[in-house]
């Protein structure tokens, strides 16, 4: 007999009907016989709002052209520091995501209707009051820890600030522990300080960037690629780890096509090389590291040869490039990367990378990694939250990730199955991360999805997540609202606004409100105090003592320069045990790892399996904009990558359909074959964030293929809970 | 690095350029084919008239050039239905371009109408004539006055209308060649060989459509060995032109392959070669040699061959787009 | 109403800065009204070798406006002509559509337009004319796209043209392209 799950998915049914003429109005222009001849396509706004972009985390000054009530255009501000006037194509693309057809329009909530579940349009007040009653009720009945949020974007702060406000700190986002997760807690232990998003890298002024796996290009945040391109342009050298021949690697002086999963043996050979030569920073080294010498024993026997047999990469070439590299210190960036959650051994891999920059002496130094600091705005005045009793339930019974320094998405995941972590979670919200996209073990993802008691779900497009929600919640898009002031850390400090450039669509609504809503709904009045989110913006704009006119016209503005390099005079700190850079970490040791990063081999593949690889297309953010239109005119699926002759020797010509089967016989959707010289025999790769099976993403639905999916295996690192992904293999067959 | 491979990715993917060219279909290669008949048709029926004088002339004939104007507009219609601004059209005529083969098409086409009219008005004998002013056409619109005039005109200019004819035929067939075998674009037109090819083709296939009308003998007797000749002619500049690729640059070996192993390859040796040159140049031979009862068969070919050409080098033509060259 | 002026305009495409990120293309769609579906600018990607030696080309390519320009020869409407500082445009209420300059053209720069006229790259003449850069140039976020006036030696083009190794597409076809493309 099977048991009629809680919750499955569902279409957000009947609703979503009506066609958009796609009429593009035609001209109304009298044309003489011989008017001017350059026509002007008239997409000039007759009002430009200046704010920032969302199509990804790196929130570019955008300025968006707006006629007749329409926004024809975006384009980069050249006053903001992260666009400096240029795009990506994802940030031209917002005006596909904000006239998508597909977008979620009204609230909806999930009904049984005997055995069947459907959706049903409701109106704001009952989706908002259904939602506060649950959380009541969930609150009493289990405590406040037992919601957890899931927030990834900027929309997000007011939703975060709700929970905490509820009295549950259980907040995660798949960019920790899917992501950056391994690189700031290995930073944070080498140079006690983290690299943050924008990373803190200074490549335009590069003498030599190291690129281990790093995809600039097809990684496409804006300003890193800007600065990545000046840096070849003044003719930096280049140095790119990848078994493929990625984008990058096609402007590298060294590409080396490492076999997967082996650069912690690649970094320790250059270690070796570097010190065993001298190469090193010696007074940077002298004045600022700790446990120089025992480094120096433990990497003495990690020769190229010995790095050879692991990585495939020849002992002269490891030679050549540990000197190359080396030639261009301190400005020699060994750059961070970003998503590295790769094998489950990352953060002792972003270790050697940490330790690598060091001895080049590039933390703190120009064309090396940067000290930035941020423009401080004061808080708005808020009532104290209540704080939480209970520890976070991301880590299962059993298991101890003693160096997260957030909490782990997947764990609050397998916690949501009862029984599996210290106390069970039994609500979600979850705002803009489409978590059956971005986990790894989606079957999980969906196991916990059906225990839960309740699933609020805060999103623009009906993607894959929406369909497991109780009410869907459709918010209007980041070019129509107001969200929180933006104040990264960056080596100029400045803050941004943004601000609603056309009214919200249909009945969305942005976040800010639904949470102020929800709040009120749950008796929680005091921790929204204000009328609106611009109220609330100006009012940190003004204390900080900005002028919010001049902050509109503009869209930004700048704080006080302040040196972010130790040449400029600026004196580092290293929050670490040691108060140096811990070349020898003892926060490890104490915690029972190897206080130096230890080479240990990867996994191989079985036989006839190839190793899943995946990535960015400069086009795309994960799962998100595969259903715009607009991006999509260039780039509307994936293809997988196979070498050339592998695939010839599978009778697989370039452009047949294959599907991918993985190691516990997952298929995968259908996808056209990339025969090509570009990557390792051992490897495929693809783009992540096609194949969609929501059927409400009319254009994405089935188009191309989902990564996520062939994901059932995943790594976690020890140290601090990370998912490596990159340990799923495959074979490869035609599809019928 | 004679090793070397090459992938490219074309990010173009423009409807009717890509993968191939293929901005004419059927059309353009119709109103091609039917160009060069009406150009036949108009300089030897004229050339004809000159020969014979006032020796009897076969009705057949005598209607030869309003056919061949009937023929043309039906040209015409499929050229107008290539246009994708139709409301436009009178744009041609509002601009001479002297460097545009188009729009000396489009002025010599206004040119080839009254040359016709005055050409074929004047061969008419006096039943046609009679017929004509008669018919509903002519009754039915008021037109009496209008064709008495005219046929006053063209008696009066008999002569020099049939050389107007013979001039705007051969303007028209040479055009037809010119406007493809100009395009450096596509290397398998750009060859000087294209457009006396097509003005040839256009000779035998307007011949070809005069033999299949009930023309006395001996204007039979003549056409057909002008027709052999034409295609003689056709064939020698054929072979000058896959010479001229085979031994060409790169462009021009783009060219070559589209007829020797291209997807119209096939098709080129088979209608065009076989079927429409070396096929009817034997019959006609045998024909003339034996003094033997013409077939049917021989300009049916000759019209096929000469459609083929058409289409198969408008086809083919585009596949060789430099456009297409990355 | 049109000037006559010196200049030339001409574009250069720095290959070795372009990450084919097709940001070009979907600005100038988005500028120009480019038809869904349709590109007045395109990326070709070129592989070259046998792994591992590998070399790539990124070309951001467009209307070459061309100072031999076989499309405007062979329109016989007027329709396409040379304008402003030697861009190509095409006169939309003046096209037939009849399309011989797309079958004159040797880069496959012009489309139909859904409209029924033939359209193409304007090099964003009613920007340059107000003093700014074309859609395309403006949003690169590589810097791979330069534009400017060939007849001013100091000009950025210039200078790129002067101190760089550079290549045109098809130069047999003698159509003598102004977009110059660096190795
Ligand atoms: N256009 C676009 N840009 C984006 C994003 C997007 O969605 N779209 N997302 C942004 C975000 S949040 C992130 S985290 C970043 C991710 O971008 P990166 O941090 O650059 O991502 P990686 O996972 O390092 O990059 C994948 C690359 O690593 C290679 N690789 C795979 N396995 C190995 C290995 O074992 N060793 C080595 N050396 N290389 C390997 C792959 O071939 C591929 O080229 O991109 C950011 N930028
Ligand atoms: N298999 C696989 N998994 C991965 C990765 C991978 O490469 N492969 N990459 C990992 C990395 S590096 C990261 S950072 C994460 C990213 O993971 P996610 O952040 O989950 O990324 P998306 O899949 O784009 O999902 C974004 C969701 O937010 C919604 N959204 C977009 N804009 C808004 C908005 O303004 N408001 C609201 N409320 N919602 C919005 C979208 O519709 C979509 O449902 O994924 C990680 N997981
Ligand atoms: S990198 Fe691109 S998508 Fe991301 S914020 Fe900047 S413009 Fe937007
Ligand atoms: S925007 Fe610039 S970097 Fe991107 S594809 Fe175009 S030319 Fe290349
Ligand atoms: S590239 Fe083509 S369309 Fe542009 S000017 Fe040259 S021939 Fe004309
Ligand atoms: S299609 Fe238009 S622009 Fe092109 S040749 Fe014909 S009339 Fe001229
Ligand atoms: S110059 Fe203007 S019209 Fe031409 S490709 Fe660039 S953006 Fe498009
Ligand atoms: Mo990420």
């Amino acid at each position: 007999m099977t048991r009629l799950n809680r919750r499955q998915f569902i279409q957000i049914g009947g609703a979503a009907a009506g066609g958009l003429a796609a009429g593009v109005g035609l001209s109304t222009k009298w044309y003489g016989l011989d008017p001017d001849e350059v026509a002007d396509p008239g997409t000039d706004g007759d009002r430009v709002v200046p704010s920032f972009c969302e199509m990804c985390f790196w929130k570019c000054g955008i300025l968006a052209h707006v006629k007749n009530g329409r926004v024809t255009k975006i384009t980069g501000n050249p006053a903001h520091p992260l666009s400096r006037g240029h795009l990506c194509p994802r940030g031209t693309g917002g005006i596909g995501l904000l006239y998508d057809p597909d977008r979620l329009k009204r609230p909806l909530i999930r009904r049984n209707r005997g055995q069947m579940q459907e959706f049903e349009e409701v109106s704001w007040d009952a989706a908002l009051d259904l939602v506060a009653e649950k959380m009541l009720k969930i609150r009493e009945k289990y405590g406040p820890e037992a919601m957890a949020l899931y927030s990834h974007g900027y929309g997000g702060s007011w939703f975060k600030h709700l929970l905490h406000a509820y009295g549950s700190d259980n907040i995660a986002a798949p960019s920790y522990a899917q992501c950056r997760g391994p690189r700031e807690v290995a930073f944070h232990l080498t140079f006690g300080r983290m690299v943050g998003s924008p990373e803190n890298t200074d490549m335009e002024n590069s003498r030599v960037i190291t690129l281990i796996g790093s995809h600039l290009g097809e990684n496409m945040h804006n300003t890193q690629v800007q600065d990545f391109t000046r840096a070849i342009e003044r003719g930096a050298g280049l140095i790119v780890v990848d078994p493929r021949y990625s984008t990058a690697a096609g402007k590298a002086r060294y590409w080396l096509p490492i076999k997967p999963g082996t650069d912690l043996a690649l970094l320790l050979a250059w270690m070796n090389v570097i010190i065993g030569e001298g190469l090193y920073d010696h007074d940077y080294v002298e004045k600022y590291a700790f446990g120089f010498d025992r480094l120096k024993e433990h990497v003495r026997d990690r020769t190229p040869e010995w790095a050879f047999t692991r990585t495939s990469i020849p002992p002269e070439t490891i030679v050549e490039t540990a000197r190359f590299m080396a030639g261009g210190r301190p400005a020699s960036l060994i750059h961070p990367g970003r998503h590295t959650t790769w094998y489950g051994d990352d953060t002792q891999r972003l270790r050697a990378i940490a330790i690598l920059n060091a001895l080049l002496g590039s933390w703190g130094r120009k064309g090396g990694l940067t000290l930035p600091s941020k423009v401080k705005l004061p808080k708005y005045p808020y009532t104290k939250y209540p704080g939480q009793s209970k520890n976070p339930p991301d880590m299962p019974k059993g298991t101890v990730y003693p160096l997260a320094n957030e909490i782990l998405s997947q764990g609050l995941c397998m916690a949501s199955i009862p029984g599996t972590a210290a106390y069970d979670l039994k609500a979600w919200l979850v705002y803009g991360t489409n978590l059956i996209a971005s986990l790894p073990d989606p079957d999980a993802t969906r196991k916990a999805l059906q225990a839960l008691d309740f699933v609020a779900v805060v999103d623009v497009l009906p993607t894959e997540i929406t369909g497991w929600a109780d009410v869907v919640l459709p918010e209007a898009t980041y070019l129509e609202r107001c969200d929180e002031v933006h104040t990264p850390a960056y080596k100029e400090p400045f803050l941004a606004v943004r601000q609603p450039v056309v009214e919200p669509m249909y009945d969305s609504k942005p976040g800010w409100w639904i949470a102020k809503e929800l709040a009120h709904r749950v008796g929680l009045d005091d921790y929204f105090p204000w009328k609106d989110s611009v109220e609330y913006a100006m009012y940190r704009v003004k204390h900080g003592g900005f002028d919010c006119e001049e902050l509109k016209r503009t869209g930004v503005a700048r704080g006080k320069h302040v040196p972010v390099f130790i040449d400029d005079g600026l004196e580092p700190v290293f929050d670490t045990p040691s108060g140096k850079i811990e070349l020898y970490s003892q926060t490890l040791e104490k915690a029972g790892f190897d206080p130096m990063p230890e080479y240990t081999p990867p996994d191989e593949p079985p036989d006839g399996h190839f190793r899943l690889l995946y990535g960015r297309s400069p086009v795309h953010s994960f799962s998100r904009t595969t259903n715009n239109r607009f991006l999509c005119q260039v780039v509307s699926t994936n293809e997988v990558w196979v070498n050339a002759q592998a695939a010839r020797e599978m009778g697989l010509r370039n452009g047949d359909m294959v599907r991918l089967i993985n190691q516990d016989g997952v298929v995968s959707e259908p996808l056209a074959l990339k025969a090509t010289q570009r990557i390792r025999p051992d490897c495929v790769y693809m783009v992540h964030g096609f194949g969609h099976n929501s059927r409400l993403l009319k254009f994405a639905y089935k188009r191309g293929a989902s990564d996520s999916r062939l994901m059932t295996r995943y790594k976690v690192d020890p140290i601090m809970g990370g998912t490596g992904m990159n340990v799923n293999f495959v074979r490869v067959e035609k599809a019928a | 690095m004679n090793e070397s491979l090459i992938e490219v990715v074309q990010g173009r993917n423009n409807p009717m350029i890509d993968p191939s060219l293929h901005i004419w279909g059927w059309e353009i290669p119709v109103y091609l084919f039917l160009g060069g008949v009406v150009a036949g048709m108009l300089v030897l029926s004229a050339a004809l008239a000159l020969r014979d004088r006032d020796g009897p002339r076969s009705k057949a004939l005598q209607t030869a050039p309003l056919l061949a104007l009937g023929l043309l507009s039906v040209g015409m219609a499929a050229l107008f239905l290539d246009l994708e601004h139709k409301a436009y059209v009178w744009r041609f005529y509002l601009a001479f371009k002297a460097a545009s083969p188009m729009s000396w098409g489009s002025w010599i086409l206004l040119l080839v109408y009254p040359a016709g009219i005055m050409m074929g008005f004047g061969m008419l004998d006096s039943d046609r004539r009679a017929a004509l002013l008669d018919s509903r056409f002519v009754r039915g619109l008021h037109l009496r006055s209008l064709v008495m005039c005219i046929l006053g005109r063209a008696d009066a200019a008999r002569r020099g209308a049939l050389w107007a004819g013979i001039i705007a035929g051969s303007a028209l067939g040479l055009y037809t060649g010119i406007l493809l075998g100009t395009m450096v674009s596509m290397p398998l037109w750009n060859t000087a060989v294209l457009g006396p090819l097509f003005l040839t083709s256009g000779v035998s296939t307007g011949a070809a459509v005069l033999l299949l009308l009930p023309l006395s003998t001996g204007e039979r007797h003549v056409v057909a060995r002008w027709d052999m000749a034409a295609i003689f002619v056709e064939i020698v500049l054929i072979v000058v032109m896959l010479i001229g690729f085979a031994t060409g640059g790169h462009a021009s070996h783009v060219a070559f392959s589209q007829l020797v192993d291209g997807p119209s390859a096939s098709a080129f040796w088979a209608l065009v070669v076989v079927a429409g040159l070396a096929a009817p140049f034997t019959l006609e031979a045998i024909e003339v040699r034996r003094s033997l009862k013409p077939l049917a068969l021989t300009p049916i070919l000759v019209l096929i061959g000469g459609l083929s050409l058409r289409w198969i080098l408008v086809i083919a033509g585009q596949a060789s787009s430099w456009a297409n060259i990355p | 109403m049109k000037e006559k002026t010196d200049k030339r305009y001409a574009m250069v495409v720095d290959t070795r800065l372009c990450v084919a990120c097709k940001a070009c293309v979907l600005a100038c769609k988005a500028e120009n009204r480019v038809p869904y579906g349709f590109n007045r600018d395109w990326l070709v990607e070129v592989t070259t070798g046998r792994f591992p030696d590998l070399a790539l080309e990124n070309r951001s390519e467009r209307c070459n406006h061309c100072s031999n320009p076989p499309c405007v020869h062979a329109c016989p409407t007027g329709a396409s002509h040379v304008n402003e500082g030697g861009a190509v445009l095409v006169t939309h209420h003046k096209c037939t559509g009849c399309k011989a300059c797309i079958a004159a053209c040797p880069y496959g720069a012009r489309y139909v337009h859904p409209d029924g006229y033939v359209d193409k790259c304007t090099f964003c003449l009613h920007r340059v004319r107000d003093g700014r850069e074309p859609a395309c140039v403006e949003i690169c976020p590589t810097g791979t796209l330069h534009f400017g006036d060939l007849s001013d030696p100091d000009s950025d083009v210039s200078i790129l043209l002067r101190t760089r190794k550079y290549k045109v597409l098809h130069p047999e076809t003698g159509c003598e392209p102004n977009v110059y493309f660096l190795e």
